[in-house]
């Protein structure tokens, strides 16, 4: 029976007058419902039909859809899950999308009522609602328009209003819904709109009085989500333009890896930084950025609401059991360094004290202990937000664990065992990173100056487990000039380094997983979430290092550059400006001078050739060679 | 409240390897499980337990990870309502054709438009929707008070009961654990109660004639009891 002309459909209530009375109706309905059973379905048959009606509705249509459903909610206690299942499929399978106000409350209304009347309508009624949290997907462009806006405020706000009704008069409702949401998720590989406004609702109820019961598990499958996206970018994606900017020494050793990355099969290597590089268009990439926008939007008005530390708290168990352990995780992870920038006294601390605890628990295992200390020394790092007291009480735990560390070895080994003692390697690069970034702003606080100085790096660094052999290169040398600048320890000269065995070392302590070059907090790479990041974050060009009186010196071997907007050097003016100095300190100055000298003294690249198109730029491609001869 | 009962069990509880420095906390987090779940051997919610550990040993079960069972008794204290028992509620919405209660504060009633008895009749009073008893005028059912009344079934999964106001034990508990203790009283005071009430019209009535044709002291408002009085006295 076709629905076609509001003239041509045969009425459901044959008769054509408009005093037909509620309960009139209600019995109407009640004696089709039950005729079903008796064999006799034509009414029941037209009143499915009525909740068929799709498309443009006419208003008597839509006046018949309103009392039909409405009579049906008079009659609830006459619906039976057998006899009258069609009808049932009917009623939910109906998108509220699809209707104006008036048939979506007198839907909704039908829905509690069903819900509360009967425990196996509970489950049913429950799932169609969270069906109506995405729209019907021919739906899904309208949704930036206005028009389509509104509907969807009217949507929602019925569809999570009913669901706090249902849990009002079934108390037990909350437990049934969670599972039907996680199970109704939309895939990581369907429409962005889709996923980013099912997760609107998720964030929805999780701020909502159901979020007591269901926000915790809210959260954590959406930081799954997260990482599920995040593995799915692949370091392909991430296009690098001009290596020279901005970087930190170590990461010129990425770029190396990178370059090399075709040879290197199901590797993954580490990415080069700085805010200048482009994810390259990339529709996982961008789904990822949307959902954590949606979740920094979220962490936002939990932070107004004063509800963070409570959500922080899942947010780290979420973090712990699901972003630690995923395999360099690239993204992800900034969530939590967004949250903790909301709160930095409790949720900042909070964090590197998660993250150092299980550093020095000897049960975890040993991966996962890398992991922690690689966020530990990035966070630190890169967290604008910290207060240095905080960052020092927890590089003193690092020393003191490493400290103790080398007391307990007996010390009569000839070779090293370097994955034995990779937990301390990656303690040590973790010190010296941190102390990269932060040395400087220490040293000119007094107090944490004297402590600096008090702390035992030098019977760690000097131990004969050397770290500083075995460590990244990168990190050691900026480290060690920033140590000698500082006159933090005495270091002899010895370190010249032979790049390729270090390379080599420090790769045995990483493991596959390379562990030794994860630094998590490096620059977020996604373009809108990034907004949420920058403002507390730390880059290596503002970072001011202690050799570094108010100018920049580099050399042209060094890979320290530092470039400014218009990405010239400015090492041209640095050493033209370092030479002006006349009350350079001794050191300071032979230094310089070792380095503005062009004989590879220093050099980190041995046996390299330089292809210079400009001579003080670091080229974008350096392939090092891998074969002994060139040591 | 019937329903309610109070079972000991002997439980043993399976414990992981890696649980054996903490040996409460896990087996009070095993047994939380059972929280609020229709259990079959238990014939019951599990609503809250008390457990006593038996004894230091434990036997370890052979096999890819040694959990030792911890032997247990419990006190269980359980919910498991039967037709025809009676319980009591909280009333959380009142609608033409249905009423819904809140038993415990976690499982869902409803009372169908059939199985609420003639006497009550759904009314609007004060702009609150009411079932309100027409024969006992102080009988009131509304959303929030507390209710008392039959079971006739009970939805083991989602833990939903089906429940019935037909017999004459069930309605408001307010009202019935006062009915029940005045017993006949009541009737007395009712009917003594209508009589005031018609006496005092009646002394408006009066009142007003005589001001109407006297129109003047108070004293006269004072001679017309004596007056009902006596007619009161000829009516009976």
């Amino acid at each position: 029976m076709g629905v076609e002309l509001a003239t041509e459909r045969p009425g459901f209530y044959e008769m054509a007058d408009i005093d037909v009375s509620d309960s009139e109706l209600v019995y109407h309905v009640r004696d089709a419902l039950k005729s079903v059973s008796q064999g006799d379905s034509d009414r029941y048959n037209q009143l499915i039909a009525v909740m068929h009606y799709t498309g443009r509705l006419a208003p008597d249509e839509v006046a018949m859809l309103v009392t039909s459903l409405k009579a049906l909610s008079g009659s609830i206690s006459y619906i039976d899950i057998i006899h009258h299942e069609s009808l049932l499929s009917s009623i939910f399978g109906m998108s509220m999308w699809n209707y104006g106000p008036d048939v979506m409350d007198a839907l909704v209304e039908l829905i509690i009522s069903l819900a509360a009347s009967n425990g196996k309508f509970v489950d049913s009624c429950l799932d169609m609602l969270v069906r109506n949290f995405m729209p019907p997907k021919s739906y899904l462009d309208l949704l930036g328009h206005p028009r389509g806006l509104a509907r969807k405020h009217e949507v929602l706000d019925r569809v999570h209003s009913a669901l706090s009704h249902i849990a009002d008069l079934v108390p037990l409702a909350p437990m049934r819904l969670t599972p039907i949401i996680l199970q109704r998720m939309p895939h990581m590989f369907d429409k962005e709109a889709l996923i980013v406004i099912y997760v609107e609702s998720m964030l929805l109820l999780e701020s909502s009085a159901l979020g007591e019961l269901v926000g915790s598990t809210m959260l954590m499958a959406l930081v799954d989500r997260l990482i599920d996206l995040d593995v799915e970018i692949s370091w392909d994606d991430i296009i690098h333009e001009d290596s020279g900017k901005g970087i930190f020494d170590m990461e010129l050793e990425d770029v190396d890896d990178i370059i090399d990355h075709a040879e290197i099969d199901g590797f993954e290597h580490p990415r080069g930084t700085a805010g200048s590089q482009i994810l390259g268009t990339n529709a996982v990439a961008d789904k990822l950025d949307s959902l954590m926008v949606l979740i920094c939007e979220h962490l936002k008005s939990c932070a107004d609401g004063e509800r963070l530390t409570k959500v922080f708290e899942t947010l780290l168990q979420s973090f712990w059991v699901t972003v630690l352990n995923a395999y360099k995780s690239k993204f992800s992870q900034f969530v939590m360094f967004y949250a903790c920038s909301l709160d930095p006294e409790h949720c900042g601390e909070r964090f590197a004290v998660f993250l150092a605890d299980i550093f020095v628990c000897r049960t975890h295992p040993a991966l996962t202990r890398m992991s922690a200390v690689a966020y530990l020394a990035s966070y630190l790092s890169r967290g604008k937000f910290l207060p240095l007291s905080l960052i020092a009480s927890t590089l003193k735990r690092l020393v003191d664990w490493c400290l103790e560390y080398c007391h307990v070895q007996n010390g009569e080994e000839k070779t090293i065992n370097l994955e034995a003692h990779r937990v301390f390697y990656s303690g040590c690069q973790a010190i010296m990173y941190v102390l990269c970034f932060r040395m400087r702003s220490m040293m000119d606080s007094h107090r944490l100056k004297s402590q600096l100085l008090h702390m035992p790096l030098e019977p760690i660094f000097c131990h004969q487990l050397d770290p500083l052999k075995v460590c990244l290169p990168s990190i050691v040398e900026e480290f060690l000039r920033q140590a000698k600048a500082a006159h933090l320890f005495t270091v002899s000269e010895t370190f010249l380094f032979n790049n390729l065995l270090e390379s080599d070392l420090s790769k045995a302590f990483g493991g596959m997983e390379r562990l030794d070059m994860f630094f998590p907090f490096d620059p977020c790479l996604l373009k809108k979430c990034d907004r949420f990041i920058r403002p507390s974050f730390v880059y290596w060009s503002m970072v001011k290092t202690t050799y570094d009186d108010g100018e920049d010196c580099s050399s042209e071997e060094d890979i320290n550059e530092y470039f400014d907007g218009n990405g010239k050097s400015y090492m041209e003016s640095g050493i033209t400006r370092s030479l002006d100095e006349h009350d350079l300190d001794l050191d300071e100055f032979e230094y310089q001078l070792n380095k503005m000298s062009i004989t590879p003294r220093n050099s980190l690249k041995n046996g390299l050739i330089f292809k210079l198109e400009n001579p003080f730029r670091m080229p974008a491609r350096i392939r090092p060679s891998t074969s002994p001869e060139s040591l | 409240m019937e329903g309610l009962k109070v079972s000991d069990a002997n439980l043993v509880v399976y414990i992981h390897p890696s649980k054996a420095g903490k040996v409460s906390q896990s087996i009070l987090r095993e047994l939380s499980t059972l929280l609020f779940k229709y259990n079959e051997i238990f014939d019951g919610v599990v609503l809250a337990y008390d457990v006593t550990i038996q004894n230091k040993n434990a036997k370890v079960l052979p096999g890819i990870y040694p959990c030792f069972g911890v032997k247990l008794k419990a006190k269980m204290l359980l919910f498991s309502p039967k037709p025809d028992m009676l319980l009591e509620g909280k009333v959380v919405k009142l609608g033409k054709e249905s009423l819904h209660v809140i038993v415990l504060g976690f499982s869902s009633a409803s009372i169908a438009e059939e199985d609420i008895r003639e006497e009550f009749r759904y009314r609007i009073k004060h702009g609150e929707e009411v079932f309100a008893s027409t024969s006992h005028k102080r009988h009131v059912i509304k959303v929030g008070s507390m209710i008392q009344f039959l079971v006739k079934s009970f939805d083991e999964e989602i833990l939903h009961i089906s429940g019935s106001l037909i017999p004459v034990n069930t309605g408001s508990t307010k009202w019935l654990h006062k009915n029940m203790e005045e017993g006949s009283m009541v009737d007395r005071l009712e009917t003594r109660k209508k009589k005031r009430k018609d006496d005092r019209s009646e002394m408006h009535e009066h009142s007003t004639e005589l001001l109407d044709d006297v129109g003047f002291s108070l004293k006269n408002e004072g001679r017309p009891k004596k007056s009902k009085r006596q007619r009161h006295a000829e009516q009976s």
